[in-house]
């Protein structure tokens, strides 16, 4: 569906795309070389998509059926090895299958992209959002990045394949996105012009690491106790240089589509209503709609709240997120996601901000924690509304003994 | 959409003075004296020469074969994780492809090689290379077969030998065997699921003296998926002295355990055939090997009768187990 935006030098036009939708227009600018499906909901749309620019002639692009997502990943992985720019991605639990493989495409230093539509894990079964499977690479060395709109999904794979295969970083990328609330909902996208796209975009180089008769190297040989540190010291390394690459690289895309309507003045997470806010609540994804309209009909009755949208989750912007949110009284950390048996038996996102803020000792905020919308249950405004008010409340010094609760639970 | 691109149009090598004296697998492994699935590699690499990458499935082949700084491969290689063999051979031959297609690297040739072990390309990754099977990529695959997972401290695997000891089957004062898997027929299941794969084959690196080199380039030169299955003696596991390795070998093929065939286009030929040649006692090879020992006179019956029923009933003898199914169908 076009509308009658008028295209400009940058944007192409301007369709109502869902996020797989919208991510597969930025796989085609991309020029994305091979792409490695295998099916499950919900990120497979983008797949389905893919096939039919392929099959219609719009994408010139190698694309393989795998025949499970161990196989899919290892053919993403391999073909980035030879220097071609590779498209794979999944959901939940086929996620979790082919672990073995997310894990090497790390350590071997690859920078694919991946989607993944996030989805519970089994069992039971379930289709709705819960972001265990991508959390469960944050150890590994990956890239991982949450896009809360289409818009921010189609620019992020831009964004993602150029920060990956920067020779500072050289990690994969996991784009990240809430299964059905963000891969099968509606938004209208503005399209960039390949022009615009290659401007920002420079081609994939694995330089001398490219696996080529012209260069005969032997890639990922055994390398015992003898070498393994000071490999996974580079690996170390390259994700601490990530942080600066990132920065460049949103500075560069508000260069070139920054006056044209897409612009990012921080890399890493978005406040919203955070002047002047007593509390906040941070979050990841698409639970940054019900929040943000909460903390709007709260602003109304006068109370000060604000809401953090986490975008980047590895690297994590420590320092970033540690001053702004040492900036309030209370915060209120929402996690989609569970880490069973963690120091605060809650979510993952818990144990990432409080590490980040733990160096404010007594002068940080008063941090809870509030576990909810898993499987895909909705999170609604008034759940939000009763979240900031028990994070204004922490932040008054009212921190409850057990500081995870969860949200929308039947009793 | 595939890109035609000329072959490289191999010889066949007709004398062992005849083979290429380049190297492309040279010093600096460190597998046992007497390692056969070794020479497996030197051969595949001497064949195919330089124009080739070559990705290898944990095992030993990987471990034992490619220390860090010390590395034998002259051509490009890189490891693969045990069950995806087929999966980067995939990865790689799409990723050459695209960009020659697309104008990104030179358009020529470049044969694409995964070698994996009976552990990880027989149970691990066999759906992997059947999903490669089915593709129009050139690769090819070779499943060596030493018949263990010989990395890992010698475990029986769906390819160990009935009866064989192994870590994992060792012959106690109960069960004399614990190994009671008959071998799985991985070349022929391959040939027979992928019609469109046109070349499959199985080798010894040693015996017929060449046969492997040449199964090698006729693969490549087939063009498109192929698969090669090779029959490997390791001392180490099998547990004999690494001087027999090369003997070993051509008794396995001889006693008629190892068929030795090659598949083109739906057409057998057999490149060792045992009903023109005969075959040898099943026992005089199993005796040879310290990992059947433990084995007694029903032992031995047990497996020649197996081994007759292969060659004797199967209605493609050595080759696919079934029985008069022809005659069932015209009945
Ligand atoms: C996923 C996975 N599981 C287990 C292992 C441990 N492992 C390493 S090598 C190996 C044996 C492989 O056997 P095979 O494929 O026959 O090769 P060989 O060692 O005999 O050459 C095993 C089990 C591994 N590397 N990866
Ligand atoms: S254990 Fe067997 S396969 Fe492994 S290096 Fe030794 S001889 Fe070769
Ligand atoms: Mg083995």
């Amino acid at each position: 569906m076009t509308t009658a935006a008028q295209p400009t030098d940058v944007w192409e036009h301007e369709l109502l795309l869902t996020g797989c939708q919208a991510v597969s227009h930025a796989v085609k600018l991309a020029d994305v070389d091979v792409i490695a499906a295998y099916p499950i909901r919900p990120y497979t749309e983008v797949m389905d998509q893919l096939s039919q620019l392929i099959a219609d002639g719009e994408l010139d692009a190698e694309y393989i059926i795998a025949d499970s997502e161990h196989s899919q990943f290892e053919i993403v992985k391999h073909a980035s090895s030879v220097g071609a720019r590779a498209f794979g991605g999944s959901s939940g639990t086929g996620w979790m299958y082919g672990m073995e493989a997310l894990a090497v495409t790390a350590t071997d230093r690859l920078p694919p992209l991946f989607l993944v539509g996030n989805r519970a894990l089994d069992d039971p079964g379930a289709f709705g959002v819960e972001h265990n499977d991508a959390m469960s690479v944050r150890d590994l060395g990956w890239l991982i990045c949450w896009a809360s709109t289409a818009q921010e999904a189609l620019e992020h794979v831009f964004i993602g394949y150029r920060v990956a295969e920067d020779k500072r970083v050289r990690m994969p990328m996991a784009l990240a996105m809430d299964g059905g609330f963000l891969t099968h909902a509606q938004h209208m996208v503005k399209v960039p012009t390949l022009e615009a796209v290659k401007q920002f975009l420079p081609p994939y180089d694995l330089g001398d690491r490219v696996l080529h008769p012209d260069n005969p190297i032997s890639v990922a040989p055994q390398v015992n106790e003898d070498w393994v540190m000071e490999l996974r010291r580079q690996n170390w390394e390259a994700a601490r240089r990530a942080r600066g690459v990132i920065k460049e690289a949103y500075k560069e895309f508000n260069g070139v589509f920054g006056s044209h309507g897409s612009q990012y003045d921080n890399p890493y997470f978005t406040e919203y209503m955070t002047e002047d806010a007593d509390a906040v609540l941070i979050g990841i994804g698409a639970v940054c709609m019900p929040t943000q309209t909460a903390a709007r009909r709260l602003r109304e009755k006068g109370h000060k709240v604000g809401y953090v949208n986490l975008r980047w989750f590895r690297p994590f912007p420590t320092e970033e997120l540690r001053a702004c949110l040492g900036r309030f009284k209370g915060v209120g950390v929402i996690d989609r996601d569970f880490s069973q048996g963690s120091p605060d038996n809650g979510g993952i996102l818990l144990q990432d901000v409080r590490s980040c803020l733990y160096p404010l000792r007594g002068d940080g905020p008063n941090v809870i924690n509030f576990m909810g919308g898993l499987g895909g249950r909705d999170i609604s405004i008034d759940e939000c509304i009763d979240m900031y008010e028990r994070t204004l409340a922490a932040g008054r010094g009212n921190v409850p003994e057990e500081i995870v609760s969860w949200i929308g639970l039947r009793e | 959409m595939a890109t035609t691109l000329p072959m490289i149009d191999y010889e066949k090598i007709k004398k062992v003075h005849d083979a290429p004296l380049e190297e492309f697998y040279t010093s600096g492994h460190r597998t046992c004296q007497g390692c056969e699935s070794a020479l497996v590699m030197r051969d595949f690499a001497k064949a195919s020469g330089p124009r080739t990458i070559a990705t290898g499935a944990t095992g030993c082949m990987y471990v034992a074969n490619t220390s860090y700084q010390t590395t034998p491969w002259v051509i490009p290689w890189m490891h693969t994780q045990l069950g995806a063999g087929g999966a980067s051979a995939v990865g790689m031959a799409a990723g050459i492809r695209a960009l020659m297609r697309k104008g990104k690297i030179a358009k020529e040739k470049i044969n694409i090689i995964n070698f994996s072990g009976d552990l990880g390309g027989a149970d691990m990754g066999l759906s992997g290379i059947s999903a490669a099977l089915q593709t129009d990529y050139d690769l090819l695959i070779i499943l060596y077969d030493n018949e263990s997972a010989a990395n890992t401290d010698i475990q029986a695997t769906g390819l160990s030998t009935y009866g064989a000891v192994t870590t994992f089957t060792p012959s106690g004062k109960k069960r004399r065997i614990m190994q009671r898997r008959w071998k799985k027929n991985v070349a022929p299941m391959l040939a027979i699921g992928h019609p469109t794969c046109r070349y499959v084959a199985t080798a010894s690196a040693t015996f017929p003296a060449l046969d492997f080199m040449n199964k090698t380039r006729k693969a490549l030169n087939v063009g498109g998926p192929t698969f090669i299955h090779t029959f490997d003696p390791c001392p180490k596991g099998w547990d004999f002295h690494p001087g027999y390795s090369r003997e070993l070998g051509e008794l396995g093929i001889k006693c008629g355990i190892f068929p030795l065939y090659e598949i083109l286009d739906g057409k057998v030929t057999y490149t060792y055939d045992p009903h023109k040649k005969g075959r040898i006692p099943v026992r005089d090879y199993l005796v040879k090997q310290g990992r059947f020992a433990h084995l007694i006179d029903e032992d031995f019956d047990y497996i020649q009768g197996m081994v007759d029923t292969m060659w004797e009933e199967w209605e493609l003898p050595g080759i696919a187990p079934i029985k008069s199914g022809l005659e069932m169908a015209s009945r």
